[in-house]
């Protein structure tokens, strides 16, 4: 079975779809998580991510493919046979056991001795600093602090892979901030495979070794979070990651893309072919802004486009700025609020524009082959309400 | 002003409360315990502090309440054994039966209790296909089941059935049943998983179940009564026929007190045994 298993491989899903009557979930899946990783599956509420969770843990069974975990193939295995433990969205402490029960049960189940039971027990407490909690009820505690005691529940196990389904999902965002770090040092601290779930683009920013973006139950891109921010590979994983800026363009030659705009601009165009349409991503925080008054706007730079400011909104730290190209193309300009002064000279609403940018930081990419998720349309939607509000 | 009318407020919500119990429960209850302390026949009947009444009805009618304890205590257990599956499947796996298993628990009490306890006259008569058939299998020595401690424990058991079912029920529909993934995502089998999740969340149901069914069945004597022959009575059933026949009041007024004292000494046992760590599903450390 396991002739090519590589040694660092942990949780290998090979071509796993996941239906539901006529419904496809998880569309033919394929990933392999590297042991001791932290592996984030990121994407808008009902992209799979939750489900293919689900599988890796036995709560359902794949229609089609095959996971293995560290070479064994689990696919017949129930979750009580699984090496692996959940962190449950929900946390599902069991509300008519203390604390230290509640982290017990796992051990407790596999017959490990009494002694070992409460030492290991101990520690975990200590490690998500609930030490003093130990024979409190579930329902004594805070959102925060039930979350610690799920997480310590699952690793006391020392399980082969962890499984985190939105964890932090339930609580507020100063708690939140401060759990994603704990997460982070524990996970580093025990060395184990973390998959977690998520669809908040920042977290799995934030914590992730690599992240998979999801949609309609199909990877759009694995990669490191820097790789997937800055290089996203289709339109939906730049709307998702971030705010999207993009430009329907087509590929006018090798290096070379054409802005639907007017401009062509140097830029890589590997993978795609002469005359292929793409849209042309460029984040936020990379792009200039500059006031155009009367007549100016003629000189040679290649790498900028005009339109007019539809709205500016002060954000605290950035000022937002969305501006109007035509032919319903939306850029959003994020600049730092560093200097008041020089915040009161931004263009406000209805002047004329030119956006600009270093060539390095644009990029092209395809239109996504799933279709667009809803979550991102809901997004723009949202931002369009406030836009009109501002 | 308004602080005070706030403060009166839980009052006058628990007044109509308060008032039912005392004209309905605390007077007939101190007019009862009076009578219970009389001597003398209907009409002469006198207040003379006759606690002979209590050891009489005691030393007479100890194998009465012995049995009605041991009947109530046998039903309980056996509605308990068919109440929990039954409970579990409405809760977990009727789907969208879920309903109509529900109308179907409570639909005997469309038709009154004794109707339906005279029917089981009919069905357990020793003529009746039932009869015929528990004999043929060896479960009716003589061929009787009427007239039968056998037979009053099964009509008690029916008549009862559904205030065990119900409380249960409504106990297990609460357990999450997340939590049932999460015991097996930490390694529990699914008979481990109901042992050590599912069974202690239900525990309260099945207390209230219990004391629903027990409480009722141990002063019942329509059972008896219709069911069970002479050596089957109940103390229901002598309370009943003190009353109603022999128009003995101060006897059948003590004889219920003693079943009541009983009845509330076995409760307070039970609930402290229930309510203990033990039962609720507390892991021992």
């Amino acid at each position: 079975m396991a002739e090519t298993q590589d040694q660092t491989q942990s949780v290998v899903l090979d071509g796993v779809t996941k239906r539901f009557d006529s419904f496809v979930a998880v569309d033919d899946l394929s990933l392999e998580l590297s042991r001791g990783e932290f592996f984030t599956l990121l994407g808008p509420s009902g992209c799979g991510k939750t489900t293919t969770l689900r599988m890796i843990a036995g709560f359902e069974r794949p229609s089609a493919g095959e996971i293995r975990i560290e070479g064994d193939d689990v696919a017949a295995l129930p979750p009580h046979k699984r090496p692996t433990n959940t962190v449950f969205q929900s946390y599902a402490l069991f509300p008519h056991l203390s604390v230290e029960a509640n982290v017990a049960f796992g051990l407790k189940r596999k017959k490990v001795g009494k002694d070992e039971i409460a030492e290991r027990v101990a520690t975990e407490l200590k490690r998500v600093g609930l030490a003093a909690d130990a024979n409190r009820r579930p329902s004594q505690l805070s959102g925060g602090m039930q979350q610690r005691v799920a997480l310590a529940r699952a690793l006391v196990n020392l399980p082969k892979v962890l499984l985190l389904d939105e964890p932090l999902g339930a609580l507020d965002l100063k708690l939140r901030k401060g759990l994603q770090v704990e997460l982070k040092r524990i996970q580093r601290e025990v060395g184990i495979t973390f998959v977690y779930v998520t669809h908040d683009q920042e977290e799995a920013l934030t914590m992730s070794d690599r992240i998979a973006v999801m949609n309609h139950g199909r990877v759009e891109q694995v990669a490191v979070p820097e790789e997937v921010y800055d290089r996203p590979s289709t339109t939906f994983v730049a709307g998702f990651i971030g705010v999207s800026n993009l430009m329907p363009a087509s590929v006018a030659g090798t290096g070379q893309v054409r802005l639907d705009q007017g401009q062509t601009i140097a830029t890589s165009t590997a993978g795609f072919a002469e005359g292929q349409r793409c849209h042309a991503v460029v984040r936020p925080e990379k792009l200039r802004v500059e006031l155009l008054d009367g007549a100016g706007g003629t000189d040679a730079d290649q790498t900028r486009v005009e339109g007019i400011v539809e709205s500016s909104l002060y954000l605290g730290t950035a000022t937002q700025i969305a501006v109007d190209l035509g032919g319903g193309v939306r850029m959003t300009v994020l600049i730092p609020n560093a200097d008041e002064a020089e915040r009161q000279r931004l263009p406000g609403g209805g002047a004329r524009v030119a956006l600009s940018w270093e060539p390095e930081h644009m990029h092209i990419v395809s239109e996504s082959p799933n279709g667009e998720g809803a979550q991102e349309k809901q997004d723009l939607e949202t931002t369009r309400e406030v836009d009109a509000n501002a | 002003m308004s602080t005070v009318r706030r403060r009166l407020v839980p009052y006058f919500l628990l007044g109509p409360g308060t008032i039912w119990l005392v004209v309905f429960f605390v007077v007939p209850l101190y007019y009862m315990f009076k009578l219970s302390l009389e001597t003398g026949l209907v009409g002469s009947l006198e207040f003379s502090w006759h606690w002979a009444n209590y050891s009489d009805a005691l030393s007479l009618y100890h194998s009465q309440l012995i049995r009605s304890f041991v009947y109530a205590g046998i039903a309980t257990l056996v509605s308990l054994l068919l109440a929990y599956p039954l409970a579990y499947a409405i809760a977990f796996k009727a789907g969208r039966w879920r309903n109509l298993m529900l109308f179907a628990v409570v639909a005997p009490f469309f038709t009154t209790y004794l109707i339906r306890t005279i029917a089981w006259e009919t069905i357990l008569g020793d003529q009746s296909p039932v009869t015929e058939f528990m004999n043929a299998i060896g479960l009716a020595p003589g061929g009787k089941v009427l007239a039968t401690g056998f037979a009053v424990i099964a009509g008690l058991t029916y008549n009862f059935l559904p205030f065990m079912i119900l409380p249960i029920y409504a106990s297990l529909e609460r357990v999450d049943v997340r939590l049932i993934e999460a015991a097996k995502d930490l390694y529990a089998s699914a008979t481990q998983s109901f042992l050590r999740v599912t069974l202690p969340l239900s525990a309260p149901g099945i207390v209230a179940g219990v004391l629903l069914t027990f409480i009722p069945a141990a002063g019942d004597y329509v059972n008896a009564q219709f069911l069970g022959g002479v050596g089957n009575r109940m103390i229901g059933n002598v309370i009943q026929s003190l009353y109603l026949s022999q128009s003995n009041y101060p006897s059948a007024a003590a004889l219920s007190f003693v079943l009541m004292a009983l009845i509330m000494i076995a409760v307070v046992i039970y609930i402290r045994f229930a309510g203990s760590e033990a039962l609720m599903g507390e892991e021992a450390q």
